[in-house]
């Protein structure tokens, strides 16, 4: 009897660890969200450029753009994505708790976040950093003329503890004012409480742009700290993983290519055989592996364009913030942006 | 002999009072320039007054309406306030991202709640106290939408459950705790078996639905008022049993109701939201989807009620041990002597304090901007995200203030009406 039932379990162990060895070559999260016919997305409830609502109450922003990306590759229609606005306190709760499949949420990339809070890193969709904005009759052209100044600086946050780094390498004293958020940063910066005021540098030109007088302020050119922002995913599903990094890859490589929204049906004859295997043109299907379809990266480059587009749109001139590409150009441009090849 | 000169005949009409004594002089003086201490209190609230509104008239009458972005209004005169951004936002403000085409839903809705209050707060109209009942069950379908025999099931099961308990009482027994376990027992049979089939089957004969909205679409004040006003509505009765639960002779009841009510005063609102929004989904098993709004609004009503309780405890402490013992002696069991003596005394006494947790609870509820949820605070930095808008506060932060401000103010004249009205006492 006894035996039988070793056997049993024994037998059901092999099965069910069988079939689990098996399944390594698909995502759950991947069938999780087919089956639910739509993508959860993790976004800011409100960053300027990377995540919001617009008049209309429709979604935009460069991450929102990444997701819709991410939904057209999978489904053929980037509108089968539904935003989940989170704030920075509950942002990785609600990833490891499934209620979004992917996080893209302007979130820096960093050692601990990788490893102790257990989440994947698909890649770097921003280069960020902290930078300084000052008035421009301050007479300052440089982050290190900036001894003795009196800094607007948000509580709690790393920036605040970059900021006393970088002065004390650099041998100079300041004076910090506390603030709670950029909103009071930037007013205490306005009425003259602060000669400067420090955040992400993406914040910094947003909230130039829109002061009374835009010229009479200077976002200083030194970069203080790495911000590596990029989207997430739980630990556990490498394959969903892979499906995130090269969707976003593949918005990468269209842009060295110079494949856009427009151009991207003109295709067809290209002798590039690499442009063939993203654009799912060629014979081979390599996209099967993921288990996406194999014009998931056409879909995905159509849906809001490459990254240099996506980038424009959201960050740069035509958003209104006016970012400069700087370290986010393409490797082929002097920037870093670099993608492994699609092969 | 004295001699009297003069002997007044008529007597001396009153004359008026002087002038500086009566009307509006002597209002201001009575009230404000009683004393040089008084005088210098009003002359400097003068000062004050005027420099706060020397700043803000010109800034708010001045302001744009319908410029397209704030760079717009900076260039046009940047020292008035920008409102274009409300005449651009105010749909969101009011209803978060609800689909446009639905916003009559949470306007009807709101319309129902101020008919549905009416039997409730005013004593005259209490024969439409019906509405007040079926009021709940409306308002979450019209706001989340899908058939309306999802919500209409739990009435018609809660009807026949009613009904089952007075047939039980009429033919089987007498005893109300065995007529109430057959109904309960009912109730769960119906629920677990039957209701499921009755849906489906009510479908298919009046198929009557409207759009499915999700709670990530619900926002702004729309989002506050049904938070808030839940939270009032549910906690005020939890608050009243935990009240008489922690005066309770029967010590289980006693212990997890003084239980209750200290942890829940124990732990600040925001704690109890984050337990909402981010530790539930640990407990529950992976793939229930138990909506964030719902989650939300059990904790709210769970801190209100904790508070609730206290407030009601100190009405009853308020009232003399004879009350109690007089109502005993008339032969009144417990619960008619809570109703009929002790309750209406004590929660009389405790209306200020009572108003004063609803107007809380109220405010409380934009702490859920903190846990993702787009309030009007939360919203307020939706919009400032958008390039457009990026940069503008005081506008927003006025709007939303002032709507603030006329609910907690209603909420506050209603409770000194009801406070004059119930005045037995001179």
């Amino acid at each position: 009897m006894r035996k039988s039932l070793f056997m049993i379990l024994s037998s059901i162990i092999l099965i069910v660890g069988g079939q689990a060895a098996f399944s390594g070559g698909h995502s759950v999260t991947l069938d999780d969200v087919k089956a639910r016919g739509n993508l959860l997305c993790g976004v800011s409830t409100g960053a300027p450029g990377f995540a919001t609502v617009d008049d209309s109450g429709k979604d935009v922003g460069f991450d929102v753009d990444y997701c819709r990306a991410l939904a057209a590759a999978i489904f053929g229609d980037p509108m089968a994505v539904k935003f989940v606005g989170l704030t920075s306190a509950v942002r990785f709760t609600a990833l490891a708790a499934g209620e979004v499949d992917i996080l893209a949420r302007n979130t820096t990339w960093t050692y601990s976040r990788d490893t102790d809070l257990k989440q994947t890193f698909l890649g770097v969709n921003y280069y960020d950093g902290q930078g300084f904005m000052v008035k421009k009759d301050l007479g300052v052209n440089s982050t290190l003329e900036l001894d003795g100044a009196t800094v607007c600086i948000q509580v709690g946050t790393t920036t605040e503890l970059n900021l006393a780094d970088y002065f004390k390498e650099n041998g100079m004293s300041y004076e910090p004012v506390p603030t709670a958020d950029n909103a009071e940063s930037q007013q205490q910066y306005l009425a003259g409480a602060c000669d400067t005021y420090t955040t992400d540098a993406s914040a910094l030109h947003g909230t130039r742009v829109n002061l009374e007088n835009p010229d009479d302020h200077l976002v200083l050119p030194e970069i203080i700290s790495k911000e590596p922002l990029g989207p997430l995913v739980r630990h556990g599903d490498d394959n969903w993983a892979d499906i995130g990094r090269w969707v976003l890859n593949a918005l990468i490589i269209a842009e060295e290519k110079g494949i856009t929204q427009a151009n991207i049906d003109s295709w067809k004859d290209t002798k590039d055989a690499e442009i063939h295997r993203l654009l799912g043109t060629g014979d081979d299907d390599i996209l099967a592996m993921v288990g996406l379809p194999k014009n998931a990266m056409y879909n995905a480059i159509k849906a809001g364009g490459n990254y240099g587009e996506i980038f424009e749109n959201n960050l740069g001139a035509t958003s209104g913030i006016n970012i400069e590409r700087g370290v986010n150009a393409s490797w082929t441009k002097g920037g870093i942006l670099y993608s492994p090849p699609f092969r | 002999m004295s001699k009297i000169a003069f002997v007044q005949k008529n007597k001396i009409p009153p004359s008026p009072a002087p002038i500086s004594e009566v009307g509006f002089i002597g209002w201001l003086k009575q009230n404000l320039f009683s004393s040089w201490f008084n005088t210098l209190l009003t002359l400097i609230s003068i000062y004050f007054i005027f420099i706060i509104l020397r700043d803000f008239i010109p800034w708010a009458w001045g302001g744009h309406w319908n410029t397209k972005s704030l760079r717009e209004c900076l260039d046009l005169n940047p020292d008035v306030a920008c409102f274009s951004v409300l005449t651009a936002r105010w749909k969101q403000l009011l209803f978060g991202l609800y689909p446009a085409e639905e916003y009559w839903r949470p306007t009807v809705t709101f319309i129902f709640l101020i008919l549905s209050m009416i039997p409730i707060l005013f004593p005259k109209y209490f024969k439409f106290f019906w509405f007040s009942v079926i009021y709940p069950g409306l308002a979450i379908w019209l706001l989340w939408g899908g058939s309306i025999w999802g919500v209409g099931i739990v009435y018609i099961g809660l009807s026949l459950g009613i009904f089952t308990f007075i047939l039980l009482l009429k033919l089987v027994s007498k005893n109300t705790v065995l007529a109430g376990i057959g109904a309960l027992i009912f109730l769960i049979v119906f629920f677990m078996f039957f209701s499921n089939y009755l849906v489906n089957f009510l479908n298919i004969i009046l198929p009557i639905a409207l759009p499915p909205v999700e709670s990530l679409k619900m926002g702004g004040f729309t989002l506050s008022l049904i938070v808030g006003i839940t939270g009032i509505v549910a906690s005020f009765p939890i608050g009243i049993l935990l009240a008489l639960g922690r005066q309770s002779n029967l010590p289980i009841i006693k212990m997890i109701c003084v239980g209750f009510i200290e942890f829940i005063r124990g732990v600040p609102l925001i704690t109890l939201l984050f337990v909402a929004s981010v530790l539930l989904n640990y407990f529950l098993p992976p793939g229930t989807n138990f909506d964030i709004v719902l989650r939300v609004i059990i904790m709210v009503t769970f801190f209100s009620a904790a508070y609730m309780a206290e407030v009601i405890r100190g009405g009853l402490a308020g009232l003399p041990l004879g009350q109690h013992e007089a109502s005993a002696s008339l032969g009144l069991t417990y619960w008619q002597s809570q109703r009929l003596v002790i309750m209406p005394q004590a929660l009389k006494i405790s209306i200020p304090g009572i108003v004063n947790t609803f107007i809380g609870l109220f405010k409380d509820t934009t702490l859920v901007s903190i846990i993702s949820l787009r309030d009007p605070v939360g919203l307020a930095s939706t919009i400032r995200a958008d390039q457009t808008w990026n940069g503008i506060y005081w506008e927003l932060y006025v709007a939303i203030g002032l709507m603030f401000f006329i609910f907690c103010f209603g909420m506050s004249q209603y409770s000194q009406y009801l406070e004059r009205k119930l005045k037995t006492d001179k």
